[in-house]
């Protein structure tokens, strides 16, 4: 990985790991849940962890406010090291930092204002300093009527902005985001991801966001980490994820919301009804395989879209296609060559 | 019977056992308090966690826990009169029912902190938050509505602890049942000290109840 580190690095991971060990003495267990990630955050980016549970993603944002310290490599926020620090000198690093949570984890004995005017209280502001703060984060949010209520009376989407507002309360510069949208439902996932891209584009707070989703990376993130086994297999813009994914993971979770590329079940059926050679076809919006394939008309090939499909994102466009080319042997191979020279193709294999 | 002079004794046999489960409660459920948090926060992934002193504080509670509470009265003998001055009354009954007791709530107090969403502790932590301020403004205030019921429950214990600390002339309703009941085979005399305790036991369970339902909302 390159080292891009500037002042708009925001968290530096530098070979970061994180080991638990259990299990018996004579059987231990070592689990590294974060195998020696190297990863810069960059300021104002919304920058999404992807992986599927027991990756190591929620491991890795907890590493970044110290709720579990490093085992090796060296962590920084905002130019501050947070390996080696005690709870005590974490205390204002943290104040720095908001977290929301899958289970919102709000204090059910306090009530929503009473929530986001928790942390203010403990970081010592005045009681008209905090009012006024509370407003403004109500308002933020949108539940300034549910002030007085209590958590248990509020819905998952409603408990989710209240804990919002809370970790937003003493103006961090970072929001870690635990699954916090992964106990709500889908039109309520969309509402909640919405406010937090309003955080980070009215309030330029960086977002660091841990999901299993795809769909939410897709909706929300800049750029995106996949994770595997503990190890950051894959980083880049979403969109170059999504039109080019290269680990195998990547793959599987592109095409979990994707879905352009055929399964082996219906692959076996694509080729009962298209006799011809079948290919894999990446498209994006820089590649032409349109003229490609009208010029080889012309050489007496033909071509079938079997499956497939292109979407966008963040106003690129990108999918994959599956060809069936038929014609004579030579033009067919002819034909693969010339998509060969602007794209990524795939024979199916027979 | 002779209730004109009777009454006047049962009232002030109820004073006292006011007077010594009151004390008891005051002194016995702080200290408790105090042990309670002490086992829940050094329990083994807590936020103090520190396994030597968990190990001792459970130990502790273990050891004088099971110990029938007419025998942990006899036994404390000697150190009540060191304590208190005196094996007899109130004030000595007070001290070894404060012993028994206080053991009783910091399990109770333990019980009821896990039940304690770590989620919430964790929400504090990350807001950097000291651990004596989640101590006492995330995890107390979270327990409280369970706490109020542990409590409510063990009032009616040490009401027990404090009849039973009448066979060793600790006064109250126990002493007044057995010494003026019991032992002059009068059953009226009893079932008055009885029926006296019922009441009492029913008016602080139902204030508890209440007010654990106050704090829970529901």
């Amino acid at each position: 990985m390159t080292e891009v580190s500037s002042e708009r690095t925001l968290v530096r991971f530098r070979d970061v790991s994180k080991v638990y060990t259990g299990g018996s003495k004579r059987a231990p267990r070592v689990v590294n849940a974060v195998d020696n990630v190297t990863l810069d955050i960059t300021k104002g980016e919304i920058f999404a962890v992807i992986g599927y549970s027991g990756a190591g993603k929620s491991t890795l944002v907890r590493l970044i406010n110290g709720l579990e310290p490093i085992s090796s490599g060296s962590l920084e926020v905002a130019g501050n090291r947070v390996d080696g620090k005690s709870e005590t000198q974490l205390a204002p690093i943290r104040r720095k930092i908001g977290m929301i949570f899958q289970q919102f984890n709000l204090f059910n004995s306090r009530t929503v204002a009473g929530n986001i005017e928790y942390p203010l209280k403990r970081a010592g502001w005045s009681p008209e300093e905090r009012k006024r703060r509370v407003t403004e984060l109500l308002d933020f949010v949108g539940l300034t009527e549910r002030a007085k209520n209590y958590p248990e009376q509020l819905s998952g989407g409603q408990k989710q902005r209240v804990g919002i507002a809370r970790a937003l309360a003493s103006n961090p510069e970072l929001l870690l985001a635990d699954e916090s949208t992964s106990a709500l439902d889908p039109e309520t996932t969309q509402e909640v991801l919405g406010l937090l891209k309003r955080v980070n584009r009215e309030l330029g707070i960086t977002i660091v966001l841990i999901t299993h989703e795809m769909d939410v990376v897709r909706s929300i993130a800049d750029r995106v980490a996949v994770m595997d086994t503990g190890r950051v297999v894959e980083v880049g813009t979403t969109s170059d994820v999504f039109a080019y994914p290269q680990a195998e993971t990547t793959r599987r979770f592109v095409s979990s919301v994707m879905r352009t590329v055929p399964r082996e079940e219906e692959i076996a059926k694509v080729r009962e009804e298209h006799p011809g050679r079948l290919i894999l076809v990446d498209v994006t919006d820089q590649n032409r395989i349109g003229s490609v394939l009208s010029e080889c008309a012309r050489d007496g090939v033909t071509f079938e879209i079997a499956f497939g499909g292109i979407s966008m994102l963040q106003s690129r466009s990108f999918g994959t296609l599956t060809l069936s080319l038929n014609g004579p042997d030579t033009a067919v191979e002819n034909t693969i060559v010339r998509l060969r020279e602007i794209t990524k193709v795939e024979e199916v294999a027979r | 019977m002779d209730w004109s002079v009777l009454g006047p004794q049962l009232l002030s046999a109820t004073g006292e056992t006011l007077y010594m489960v009151a004390v008891t409660l005051l002194l016995a459920g702080f200290i408790g308090l105090v042990v309670g948090v002490g086992l829940y926060v050094t329990r083994r992934g807590n936020i103090l966690e520190n396994t030597a002193v968990f190990t001792a504080l459970n130990l502790l509670v273990n050891f004088i826990r099971p110990i029938p509470f007419i025998i942990l009265l006899a036994a404390l003998g000697q150190a009540t009169e060191a304590v208190v001055g005196t094996r007899l009354g109130p004030n000595a009954a007070i001290f070894a029912m404060t012993i028994g007791a206080t053991f009783a709530v910091a399990r109770i107090v333990e019980q009821n902190l896990m039940s304690v969403d770590p989620g919430v502790v964790e929400a504090a932590r990350s807001m950097g938050v000291s651990r004596f301020k989640i101590i006492t403004t995330v995890i107390l205030p979270e327990a409280l509505g369970p706490l109020v019921l542990g409590y409510t429950f063990l009032v009616i214990g040490i009401t027990d602890m404090s009849a039973m600390a009448g066979a060793i002339g600790a006064g109250g309703l126990g002493d007044f049942a057995l010494r003026l009941g019991y032992q002059r085979f009068n059953d009226e005399v009893t079932w008055a000290a009885v029926i006296v305790i019922i009441i009492l036991v029913q008016l602080v369970q139902f204030f508890g109840n209440w007010l654990a339902r106050k704090i829970m909302r529901r």
